[in-house]
């Protein structure tokens, strides 16, 4: 017990704590109400969507607000993680019936897929800096989309077959087109649940919360901070760029395949540019760095538009002026005041417990 | 033969040469001074010693390794520390944290533990957490390490970067007006602290100064910088009494 | 002969982007900010001189004029209302707003002119121009963009280095605290580069509509963000690179089409950008700003 009060009064203890917290409590409310038919179909809809947002908006925060860098292309990497995902659901169907096992492993080979597009990316994109760096992302993004669009595969039992702007290929008797160019994916079945959700939640948030609170985080951060210093302290700001862009990909990735495996049809335009946005916007309305931040904006704002169907045409117009007023009000200079006063407050301290210490 | 060894180092930017013909000798434990009228070329040395720019010509070697074509990280880890003039710190962090990311190659350990807080996490994270209050002890620091670094008091924040630079267990301790913007009494403060960090943690230390006092009350040798050329060297006392010395400081 | 007409359709769709880039590129110098909404506007300046000339009946040219003159108040508003008051907030926070503003005009235009397209009627009149027996045809349209648009970049450049207001432009964008204690107005001087970035777009819009005459509430979007990769791609900020990235944008756009796949044709469009950048990180005419350690 004294333990756990000596962690939770240590910032990182307490992040740490709230996030679990908010995620393990609104997963038991969810069921608890749905057990009593108390969800809408709608939101039930939504459920599986929101724990893919939720892991989007945690990974994209591992890169904008842990390492801070922008980026605009994060729904390329789901993409790339939906689709590997599914690729491999179906390759898998026969030889993995039990459904939980055949998700796990398509999430598992989304991750591998979306971390090699990551490194692929990474090792040009990184050496540029602020908005060159965030367009070139946006860039990437654009072209995952594309090429997605022109992309077939198909299985039979001569194993995957690719073709690249036409099919290409013939498949025997049997065989199964399971990515069909621009109309993308259909007849997948859908294996995604709110669980398996919830349990990737869970593991993203472990992982994540564990690398911000280690070495390796700390000296991502560091690079964030200030590069020219971090690697005057023997830091190797390229490689701990490149790591922590690597792993928000692959999360993004397992994000992909959750959130693909959760439909029957998913075309490549699914993931552009303004579901990049859509998850940047999680991110930073609910905070650079704050992990659990990203949890409640990928939420709420996930179900947001939807509960704003009542208002009709209205409703993404709406969307868009809270989504404004939101930033005025967050950066307004009421809010830097108190901030300030804070940081002053903590600067005074700080002077008088060095003239105490001497 | 001496620790870190310079031979006829240059560099230009551009038309400019900013640094030319420099040779320096400094022995294991010693303290330096670098002295210099504004842009005489100093910090742009410390930028070549730390691999930040790449010299156009001559040779950096410490203890006999060569430095040149060396990466910052990797003139680091060969143990070469450094300040600097605008300060440096990861705002963002807290003072105990500035500290433990210094000690990031002294006390390691791998992704797979950073992620899954296993193996020999706890064990590392706790020697970091021991060896950054030690440190932040000598500075006068421990106060504060929960503090975030931007919230410091500049005196404080200039003693946290120095904290900081010998977490990384630096043979040579390079330091970037370490005094600048402090007032006497800070400044006699961090001269004891200077001294007192040599013999501790048995360093060699060069550092860039404005502060003469500071310079001839602790440094047992100069090398002084006008344009870009070394102008004298030789002990404080022969060099604060050298014409060409006084002439480039207070101009003709 | 059809690489000529593919280079002449090339230089005309670049001619658009750069004149929108041209506007994206002043608003970056002056307040570094992306501005997303920037595409939109161009979106609002098609409807306007839609609604001028079919529902209104006016003449094209009053059309256009009614474009502009809309959009720059449209523009300089938005500044006020919107990225004024973050003028000292984090990048990151002025982008999302930009990105609000955007959706904002997008979901305003569809909740007054609808979802569908409207077909959009050419503001430039006559019959094409035929050449070599009729084997290379050009559209009156394509000339006047491509001149229009080389009259706005001289213009411009005779602008920003010649005249009070632009020497005050480029100080702000150099220094906002310096300038204004050199007594020069920074908000007159910003909310004077939204205006002309903004009546640039709408003079894009109408162009682009004129061009490609199908106008939708997302009309804008893929055009503005193509322009920004323009001004990335020529360097963000100088306004001869904004004309150059926006031309090589389109020949490049035009070919990649015709000669490789129309499907990827915007791919190959960002990854030449991506490698233009990768040799040379602050585009083809930007300036380089090392930091000082």
């Amino acid at each position: 017990m004294q333990k756990l009060k000596k962690y939770a009064a240590s910032k990182a203890g307490r992040d740490t704590l709230i996030s679990f917290g908010i995620v393990i409590i609104a997963f038991a409310v969810m069921q608890v109400l749905r057990s009593f038919g108390m969800v809408s179909s709608l939101l039930e809809s939504l459920l599986v969507p929101i724990c893919a947002y939720v892991v989007m908006a945690v990974s994209l925060n591992l890169t904008v607000g842990i390492l801070g860098e922008l980026s605009l292309g994060h729904a390329g990497f789901m993409s790339v993680g939906a689709f590997s995902g599914i690729v491999a659901a179906t390759c898998l169907n026969d030889l993995v019936p039990f459904a939980p096992l055949r998700l796990a492993l398509a999430i598992v080979v989304g991750g591998i897929c979306a971390a090699i597009a990551g490194v692929i990316i990474g090792v040009p994109v990184l050496r540029l800096k602020g908005d060159y760096l965030a367009i070139v992302t946006l860039a990437f993004g654009e072209i995952i989309k594309n090429i997605v669009n022109v992309l077939y595969i198909g299985l039979d039992s001569a194993g995957l077959h690719f073709g690249l702007l036409q099919q290409g290929f013939t498949l025997e008797e049997g065989g199964e087109m399971i990515i069909n160019g621009p109309m993308g994916v259909s007849g997948v079945s859908r294996i995604s649940t709110f669980t398996s959700g919830f349990v990737l939640v869970l593991i993203t948030l472990f992982l994540v919360l564990n690398l911000i609170n280690s070495r390796s985080g700390r000296a991502i951060m560091a690079v964030r901070d200030n590069k020219i210093a971090a690697d005057s302290i023997g830091i190797s700001t390229t490689s701990y760029k490149l790591m922590a862009f690597v792993i928000s990909a692959a999360f993004a990735g397992m994000a992909g395949t959750l959130y693909g495996l959760n439909y029957t049809t998913v075309t490549a335009t699914k993931f552009d540019f303004n579901t990049s946005i859509l998850i940047l916007v999680f991110v930073v309305l609910g905070g650079l760095g704050n992990i659990w931040g990203s949890i409640i904006a990928a939420a709420l704002l996930t179900v947001l538009p939807e509960v704003l169907r009542e208002v009709g045409d209205f409703r993404m117009l709406i969307y868009a002026i809270l989504l404004i007023v939101m930033m005025l009000f967050n950066n307004s200079s009421l809010k830097a005041r108190i901030l300030e006063k804070r940081g002053m407050k903590q600067m005074e301290k700080a002077e008088r417990s060095g003239k105490e210490g001497a | 033969m001496a620790m870190l060894e310079v031979t006829s180092l240059g560099i230009s930017f551009g038309g400019l040469r900013a640094v030319d013909e420099l040779s320096m000798k400094i022995e294991k434990g010693g303290l330096v001074g670098l002295i210099g009228p504004n842009g005489a070329g100093k910090t742009t040395v410390f930028n070549m010693l730390t691999g930040v720019y790449r010299p156009t010509d001559g040779g950096i070697r410490l203890d006999g390794q060569n430095l040149i074509g060396k990466k910052p990280h990797e003139i680091c880890k060969l143990g070469v520390a450094r300040t600097f003039q605008n300060i440096r710190l990861f705002s963002g962090l807290t003072v105990l944290d500035n500290v433990k990311t210094g000690l990031h190659n002294e006390i390691s350990y791998t992704l797979a533990e950073s992620l899954l807080h296993l193996g020999s996490y706890r064990k590392k994270e706790r020697q970091m957490d021991e060896k950054a209050m030690e440190l932040l002890r000598v500075f006068d620091l421990e106060n504060v390490a929960g503090y975030q670094a931007a919230n410091l008091p500049y005196g404080k924040q200039r003693k946290l970067e120095i904290a900081r630079a010998l977490a990384t267990d630096p043979k040579l301790l390079l330091l970037d007006e370490p005094a600048a913007g402090m007032n006497p009494n800070e400044t006699g403060e961090l001269m004891e602290t200077i001294e007192l960090v040599r013999q501790r943690f048995g360093v060699t230390v060069l550092l860039i100064e404005h502060d003469m006092k500071l310079v001839s009350g602790i440094c047992e040798y100069l090398y002084v910088l006008n344009f870009g050329r070394l102008l004298a060297e030789g002990t404080p006392g022969e060099v604060l009494s050298n014409p060409e010395v006084v002439t480039a400081y207070l101009g003709e | 002969m059809s690489f000529l007409s593919h280079l002449i359709s090339g230089i005309s769709l670049g001619s658009i982007y750069a004149i929108i880039a041209l506007g994206y590129t002043m608003v970056y110098g002056i307040a570094k900010m992306l501005n997303f909404a920037h595409g939109d506007v161009i979106m609002v300046g098609g409807y306007m001189c839609f609604c001028a000339t079919v529902y209104l009946g006016w003449p094209s040219i009053a059309g256009v004029a009614l474009a502009v003159v809309v959009c720059t108040l449209l523009g300089v508003v938005i500044e006020r209302l919107a990225y004024k008051p973050l003028r000292q907030a984090p990048a990151l926070a002025v982008l999302i707003t930009a990105i609000g503003v955007s959706y904002f005009l997008q979901n305003a235009a569809l909740l007054i002119w609808g979802s569908s397209t409207k077909s959009f009627t050419s503001v430039v009149g006559g019959s094409p121009i035929s050449l070599f027996d009729g084997q290379l045809t050009i559209a009156p349209v394509t000339i006047v963009t491509v001149v229009i648009c080389v009259v706005i970049m001289v213009a411009l450049t005779l602008f920003t280095n010649k005249s009070k207001a632009g020497t005050a432009m480029r100080a702000v964008s150099e220094d906002k605290g310096a300038a204004q204690l050199m007594g020069i107005n920074v908000n007159t001087t910003i909310s004077l580069t939204f205006a002309i970035g903004s009546g640039l777009a709408a003079i894009a819009g109408v162009l682009l509509c004129s061009a490609y005459p199908t106008l939708m509430p997302t009309t804008g979007s893929m055009p503005g963000i193509k322009a920004f990769t323009a001004a990335v791609f020529g360097g963000i900020g100088s306004i001869p690179g904004a004309f150059v990235g926006g031309i090589l944008l389109g020949i490049i756009e035009i070919f990649a089409g015709a000669y490789i796949s129309t499907q990827l044709s915007n791919a190959i469009v960002f990854a030449v950008l991506i490698i233009v950048l990768l040799v040379k990180p602050d585009g083809l005419l930007g300036k380089h700003i090392s930091e000082k350690v």
